[in-house]
Parts: C-alpha cells; structure tokens; sequence
C-alpha cells in the first residue's frame, strides 16, 4: 500500500520538479531518489504482512507476493533509470513529465499485484496504460512515434471495452466484483461467467502481446521512443502477467472453467510461442528483434498462468525479474549505439569489450543459458507446467522455440564478438553507465547460482 | 573435499586469466591444469583407500530440493583423470604458440575443463545440466573466435544441435523429478516407479541429447564440420573429452535411470550406432582433408562405443570405459600431431603432403606409434578395449558384431592410406622445408606414446579402476 501512495505521490512531485528545476539532467536524481522512497515504503509493507495478509475495504489485498513483486517492479525501474534517464532528455522536451507518467505507471503497477476487486482490476489497467500512450508519441515530429501512439492507443481503448464487458458478464454472473467471493471454480459452469472469462482472456492476452493479439507490439515497440520501449517491454509487461495470474488464479482456479480457459490459454500459448520466435529470427534490427522477442518470452510466461501452481508463482516472480533486468540492460546498450541493426553492433567487443560481455551476460539469460537467471525463470515456468500435468506437448514444444530463439539472441553475439566493424556509439560511455551495467550483469549470475536469494522472500 | 577442488581450481584460474596479458595466460593455465593433475592423483589414492571421502553434498536450492552433490566413482575417476592428463599435454603442445588475446583463450579452455569435471562428477541431476551447458558455452566461443574461416557459423551449427539436445533433456529432467517427489539426487533418480510407457518415451529424451554429443548417426552432422573448423587444442578438447560426455551420460544417467526405457530401445540405439560405424568410415576413406579424416574416424569409434553401451554386458561395458580412456588418449595424441604438421606445411590436404618420413623422421615415427594405436593393434592401448566391446557386442547379436568388425578393417584401410599420404611418398618443397618436433612436443607426444604402450601391455589398473562401475551397470535390472 505504501508503495502504491508513495510511487503515485512522486508521480505528482516530480510534474512540478519540471516548473522549479532548471537543469533537465537533474531531474533524473529525483527520479531516482523516488524510485529508493518507494523501495523504502514498500519494505515498510513487507513488515506488515509478515504474518499474512492485510486487506483494505475489500478493494486492495497486499500480500507477501505482491510486496515482492512491487519490490521487482521498483528495483528495476531503479535500474531503469540510472541506465537509460539520460535518454530521456532526447526523446523530447517535457523530461520532468515522462518522469512523472512512468511514476504513474509505477503505482498502476503495484496495484497489479495486490487487487482485490475487478475495478481496482481495471483502474491498474488503465493507469497502467494510459501514461504509455502518451509515451509512446512523445517524439511529435516523428511520423513512425506518431502511428505507434495511435495505433497503441486505439488497440488499447478497443480492449478496455472487451475488459468491461468482460468484467460486465462476469459480475452479472455472480453479483460480485470481489475476486475472492466469485466461486467460480466451483459449482455448475454458467455460459455467461464462461463468455466472461473469455472476454478477461482476451483482453488481457492482449495487454501481455500474446498471439493472435499481438499485432500492435512491434509496430508500437519499434515506432516508440526506444528509451520508453524498454520500460514498455519489460517491467510493465511483468505487472500485466501478474494481474492475469492474480485474476485467474484466485477466482476462476479449479472445477469445470478451469478445463475450459486452460485449453485456451494452452493454445495462446503455442501461438505465442511458435509466431515469437519464428518471427523474431527475420528481423533486420535489434529494437524489433527485441519486440518479437517480447512476445517470444510472454509466451514463456503465459506458462504460469497456465499452470497456475506454487512454483508458477516463483517462476513468474523470477522471470520479472530476470527478465526485465536482461532486457533493460540490452536496450541501455543500444540507446548509445548509432544503429540499431544488428551490423550496428559488429565489432563491439574489440572497442568497447565490457559493454559486449555484459550485452553477452543478458543475452544468455534471455536464451535461458545455465547459470544466469533465465534459465532459472524459464526452469521454474517449465517445470510447474509439467507439474500440472497434461501439458507436456507444450514444454516439449517451447523448448524447441527455446532453441530456435538463441538463434536470434546469438547473432547479436556473432555481430558483437566475430564480424569486423566498427560499432560507434552516439555518446562517450561513463564509467557509472558501466559500473551499474556490471551490477545488472552480477545479479543475473548470482540469481542464476542462488535464486534463493529472491525466492526465499515468498 | 578433493573433487570440488578439481573443480573450483580451473574455474577460479580461468576467471583470472581472463584478465591477464602475455604469456602470464598460457603459464598460469599450465601451472593450474598441473595442480588439477596432482589433486586427481590424489584422489585416486583416495579412492583405493576411502572412496566415501571424495563425496561432497551441501544443500543448493532449497525450493527445488537440489544439492550440490559431487563424488567420483571409478568412471568418473578415470575421466576426470583422462581430463587433468588431456588439459596439460594440450597447454604443451601449443605453449610456442601466441594466440591472440591470449588471457580470454585459455580462460575460455580452463573454463570448459572446470565444465567438464563438473559433468563427471555430478550426482545430482539439475547440477550435472549446468555443468552440461558450462561446458559447451566456452568451447562455442573458442570455436568461432579461434577458429577456421567458416568458423562462425559452423560453430552455431554445432551449437544449436547441442542446445536442442540439451534443453530435451532438461525436459526429462523435469518430467523424472517431478514424478520422483522434489528430488534432483542420481539414488533418487535411479529408484525411480517410472511405468515402462514413459520411460519409453523419456528414452528419447534424453538419448537425443547424448547422442548429438558423442556423436551417433544421424546426429553427427556438426561434427566433421567443427572439428575441421575449430583450432586444434579445441579439437583436441572436443573429441578427446567433449565426447565422452556423451557416453558418460549414458552409462551415468541413461541406463540406470530408464533402464526399461532402454531395453525398449536397445536395438534401435546399436543399429544407428552400427550404421554410423560403416558409414563414417567410408567417408574417411575417401577424405582427402586430414583434419576431416580424423573427425569421420573419430565418428566410427565412437560409434562402436555406443553400440557396446546399448549390448549392456559386463564385458562390453568394461571395453566401453576402458576406451573410453584410451581413445581420448589416442585421438588427442593424432590431434597434437595433426596440429604440428599443420602449423608446419600450412596445409591438411592429404594430396599436399608426402615425405615426411625422410625429413622429419621423429614426427613420422610417432604419428605411426599413434595411428597403430588408434587402429588397436595388440599391444597399443586400443586393444583391449575394442576386444572387450567386439567380444560382448557378440555375446549379444553375433551379426552386430559381424557388421561393426568391417570397420576394424576399414579403420585399417583409412589410416594407413592417411600414413601412405602423409609421411611416405615423394616430398614437395613445403614437406621438405619440414622442422621435425620440438622439445616440447616430443615431451607431450611422449607421454601419448608412454600411455599407449603402458595400457597396451598392462590395462589392469584401469581395468580395476572401472570394474566397479560396470558391475554396477550391470547389476540394473534391464527389464
């Protein structure tokens, strides 16, 4: 809960930061210091449900899990934000603002993990999407940043509707918004609540970029501004997976729905996987690759939901985690790279051989290699999958998608490590940019050797 | 205590040669993989007198109930032994040699040993998948930085094929855990109630993945192409050590886990191998790349080897260990040479060489010594282990016995052409020029040629040092 305040309070703080301070590059501090506050706060949570769960008016439950999650979600915007602030200041004039909208989406976020009731649902959807809207057209004279927010917006109004029908049918259903009181996996099925919890599939399938409802996510990935891409791609797309296992892990778990929505959910899955990855392996530029390579791993995630188990929850914690820190790393790379097409990156390892290593670290992780964190993630999603039963055709198949993906993650290697070019970066590379880029690179490995170290908070 | 040692030693010196320049990276390469060498033969003291001692468990990953388990059993000795004797020979025969960025190569080599020591050592399933992947992430890169022009993609060949495998397996790892009640540990594992219908199926699962590392027919396509590619020590690495991954996890994890699975598949399994046994060696035959030669030659044995597995007899499985040592010996030996002719005349087309025998008679003599042995005449190393694999191939289908023995033949025919080739015939202006073995190499060829004529006239001591472990095999209800 403090964490929700204190994110939402800085939101507001720092609109202001932009009418009393001058130095735009400042304005990054403040941001930052917030992203500690609200670390801080959320730490005062965790005290608070030591011994359980705290509930707020039936609306708002926080919960060991959520407190974890919102202590993922805020150290990787920590991370964020020392790697990729300095960004911020090209993508546009209004730093303080950005600053401010992601700090909005911040406390949408901690909503995600911790709702009790199908509005809050819908208020951490929107407050989650709304800022990104904006986000994703703040480069006005770019026609591509222009398309991306229309067409992200639009998508994403059309889908708020299937989300409010959905919760509409729902709630005419079982005469509650209270997820814990809807008893829906027991008892007879009724054909409403079924539509229902289609139509919160959906919209919320769409929400993480799960095929077929993906579409939009390269277009709006690639036209947005790189620097927001990053945020867009990982931390946010975490807080969506949470909401969707929250939702359907506490309401709709057991009995006949669950047959019914697994199946879908299993065949979203395999779509996901299968257009993913194969599509990820024709990209020409890194920033799109990474885009398809987005949905490739929401296909990894959608794992937890299906499986919808004890170690589907520690896998998805994990994989937020390893997985956004994996991916901002990548893209803080790029952003100070000229081109962003995979020759951009030839010959990166001979000029500046620390940010290859590092580059290499995250990309392993995201291939899922032993000994980083995301073969940990993807071990944990795996095998509570297999653990569920039944779905052993679907493991099978994502580690052949698995295998088809380090194709794409490893040709960003051969280019850095084995073509001869001369990657130039746009901006000299400081040795704090590179210090924090080892620390990322350091808690992949250590998760990788001891994801106890985040598990044991659960 | 001994065998995390082993293991702790190359990882922690091959973090720090990362970072140093020079020759510093080849010296302290050298000097970590003679201690790797010296706490080996401690160990295998240890083993004769307390082999309980070598055992190391210390909780991991509470969550998942996985430890840290390590130990040695005879196998696992002898291979860990023909790595700590491999490793060092290799630093010899290149220590002339400077490679570029020299402290991220032998980094990079001291990293795969601490992978591959790991993987013979692991008893605990999710551990041995690390260590798994650890091994094969440096060779990738040693491969396609060190390597030939077609180097790069090559290399991803090879490793795309082994990832494949191995994330496979991990998915049998998974399925075997989750069916055992929350346990990665091998008793666990091997007690396992598995129907004979999954294990059917987990079969392939996991034989898919050792099968693309020894490599077995059809699986053994990336092979002849990376060995060709790859800089010789790396080679050497690869089909010396790497390989024997492959038939370790078999022996290790394959048979004793799913042993129903097994016998299901038993006959499936030796005929691949005896296909790939003729089939490589014909192309050997008629391969004019001496590099290529060996890695066809190469395919045949190992092929043998995983016929011998599947035959699952005391004494094919004894012959299966043995040479398991012995070819690692023997081909790493062919490599150093391969590697000194090479770096020499500037070519491995065999139509390019010829008269060395007159120019550089001391390379001539033990390029023969090596290829007898690779051939198993009696009294060469080789022998024993193929009499043993040949005679219990036999006990179980005289006609896979019959069909694999042409390859002795062919063995035969393709190495001594590769001799006829590369030492005898008329010399050309390359082979003239040729400088005969240095100190160095004739020390590490040496000890090659010591080890061949030592195990050919008295193979008891390995024989000892592995009946255990085949006894144990055998002991499995196969049924």
């Amino acid at each position: 809960m403090n964490a929700l305040i204190s994110t939402a309070v800085f939101g507001i703080v720092l609109m202001f930061t932009g009418l009393f301070v001058k130095n735009r590059q400042h304005i990054k501090y403040y941001a930052v210091a917030g992203t500690i506050i609200a670390f801080i706060a959320n730490w005062f949570d965790a005290q608070l449900v030591t011994n359980g769960t705290v509930i707020l008016h039936n609306m708002v439950e926080v919960s060991k899990f959520s407190v974890l999650f919102n202590a993922v979600a805020i150290a990787t915007t920590f991370l964020y934000f020392v790697l990729c602030g300095s960004a911020f200041e090209k993508a546009g004039d209004d730093v303080a603002d950005y600053f401010a909208l992601v700090f909005f989406i911040l406390s949408g976020i901690t909503l995600s993990g911790s709702f009790n009731n199908l509005l809050m649902l819908f208020l951490a959807i929107e407050i989650i999407s709304i800022p990104q809207y904006i986000l994703a057209g703040v480069d006005k004279k770019n026609l591509k940043s222009n398309e991306a927010s229309l067409k992200y917006f639009l998508m994403g109004s059309f889908t708020t509707g299937i989300l409010l029908m959905g919760i509409a049918l729902v709630y005419g259903a079982t005469g509650t918004f209270n997820i814990r009181e809807m008893g829906l996996g027991t008892g007879d099925l009724s054909p409403l609540a079924l539509c229902g919890v289609i139509l919160l599939g959906f919209a919320l399938a769409f929400k993480v970029s799960a095929a077929p409802f993906h579409f939009w996510t390269p277009d709006v990935y690639d036209g947005s501004p790189s620097v927001f891409t990053a945020f867009m791609a990982t931390v946010v797309k975490a807080a969506s997976f949470i909401a969707f296992m929250r939702l359907f892990h506490v309401s709709f778990a057991g009995g006949n729905l669950s047959a019914h929505w697994q199946l879908i959910i299993a065949l979203i899955t395999a779509t996901t996987l299968l257009i993913g990855n194969f599509t990820a392996v024709f990209q020409q530029s890194v920033k799109r690759m990474l885009a398809y390579s987005s949905i490739a791993q929401a296909g990894f995630m959608l794992f937890a939901v299906v499986a919808m188990n004890e170690m589907a929850m520690q896998g998805i914690i994990l994989y937020a985690a390893a997985y956004s820190i994996a991916t901002i790393g990548i893209f803080a790379i790029m952003l100070k790279l000229k081109d962003y097409t995979f020759e951009g990156y030839n010959g990166l390892a001979r000029k500046h051989p620390l940010l290859a290593v590092v580059n290499t670290i995250f990309l392993l992780s995201l291939a899922g290699i032993p000994l980083t964190a995301g073969f940990f993630a993807k071990y944990f999603v795996l095998s509570a999958a297999v653990q569920q039963g039944q779905l052993l055709w679907l493991v099978i198949l994502a580690v052949l998608c698995a295998a088809v993906s380090a194709y794409y993650y490893f040709r960003v290697i051969i280019a850095m490590y084995f073509k001869t070019g001369d990657a130039e970066t746009s901006e000299p590379i400081t040795t704090g940019f590179k210090s924090v880029l080892v620390v990322g690179a350091a808690v992949i490995i250590l998760l990788g050797m001891f994801p106890n170290l985040l598990l044991q908070f659960l | 205590m001994l065998t995390v040692l082993l293991i702790l030693i190359p990882l922690i010196t091959g973090l720090i040669t990362f970072g140093t320049k020079g020759p510093g990276a080849k010296v302290l390469s050298l000097l970590s993989s003679l201690a790797s060498l010296v706490i080996t033969v401690i160990a295998w003291t240890q083993f004769e007198t307390a082999p309980d001692a070598l055992q190391f468990t210390v909780d991991w990953i509470p969550q998942l109930g996985t430890q840290f388990n390590v130990g040695m059993d005879g196998m696992g000795l002898m291979l860990c032994l023909l790595t700590t004797i491999s490793f060092p020979l290799i630093f010899i025969t290149i220590f002339s040699r400077d490679y570029e960025r020299a402290g991220a190569f032998y980094g990079l080599m001291l990293l795969s040993q601490a992978g591959l020591i790991g993987v013979f050592t692991a008893y605990d399933a999710l551990v041995f998948y690390m260590f798994w992947e650890l091994a094969l992430i440096p060779v990738y890169f040693l491969c396609s930085m060190w390597g030939g022009e077609r180097a790069v993609p090559v290399t991803f060949k090879f490793f795309v094929y082994t990832f494949t495998g191995s994330l496979l397996m991990l998915v049998g790892i998974i399925y075997i855990y989750s069916q055992t009640g929350g346990s990665f540990s091998w008793a666990i594992f091997t007690s396992n109630q598995l129907s004979a219908a999954e294990q059917s199926w987990l079969f392939w699962l996991f034989f898919v993945a050792f099968a693309i590392k020894m490599p077995v027919f059809p699986f053994h396509t990336w092979q002849p192409d990376t060995y060709e590619q790859s800089p010789t020590p790396v080679t050497m690495v690869l089909s010396g050590i790497m390989v024997k991954m492959g038939l370790f996890a078999v022996i290790r994890w394959l048979l004793p886990v799913l042993p129903k699975g097994a016998y299901m598949w038993q006959e499936a399994a030796i005929v691949l191998s005896v296909i790939g046994i003729i089939y490589a060696s014909c192309i050997a035959i008629m391969q004019s790349d001496l590099k290529r030669l060996i890695a066809y030659s190469s395919i045949a044995h190992i092929g043998l080897m995983s016929a011998a597995i599947f035959a699952n007899n005391e004494q094919s499985m004894q012959g299966v260990m043995v040479q398991m040592f012995n070819h690692g010996i023997n081909i790493i030996g062919l490599w150093m040479l391969v590697e000194v002719i090479q770096n020499r005349i500037n070519t491995k087309n065999l139509n390019e060489m010829g008269g060395i025998a007159t120019y550089a008679p001391k390379l001539a003599i033990t390029l023969v010594i090596v290829s007898f042995a690779n051939i198993a005449l009696p009294l060469t190393n080789g022998f024993i282990g193929e009499f043993l694999m040949f005679s219990g191939l036999f006990q179980y289908n005289p006609w896979f016995a019959a069909v694999a023995g042409v390859a002795v033949i062919l063995a035969a025919v393709y190495m001594l052409r590769m001799l006829q080739k590369v030492i005898f015939g008329e010399a050309n202006a390359q082979t003239a020029a040729i400088v005969d073995l240095k100190a160095g190499e004739t020390f590490a060829i040496g000890v090659v040629i010591a080890v061949i004529f030592v195990l050919g006239f008295y193979p008891k001591p390995l024989l000892e040092l592995v009946n255990t472990t085949s006894l144990l095999v055998n002991a499995i209800n196969f049924k």
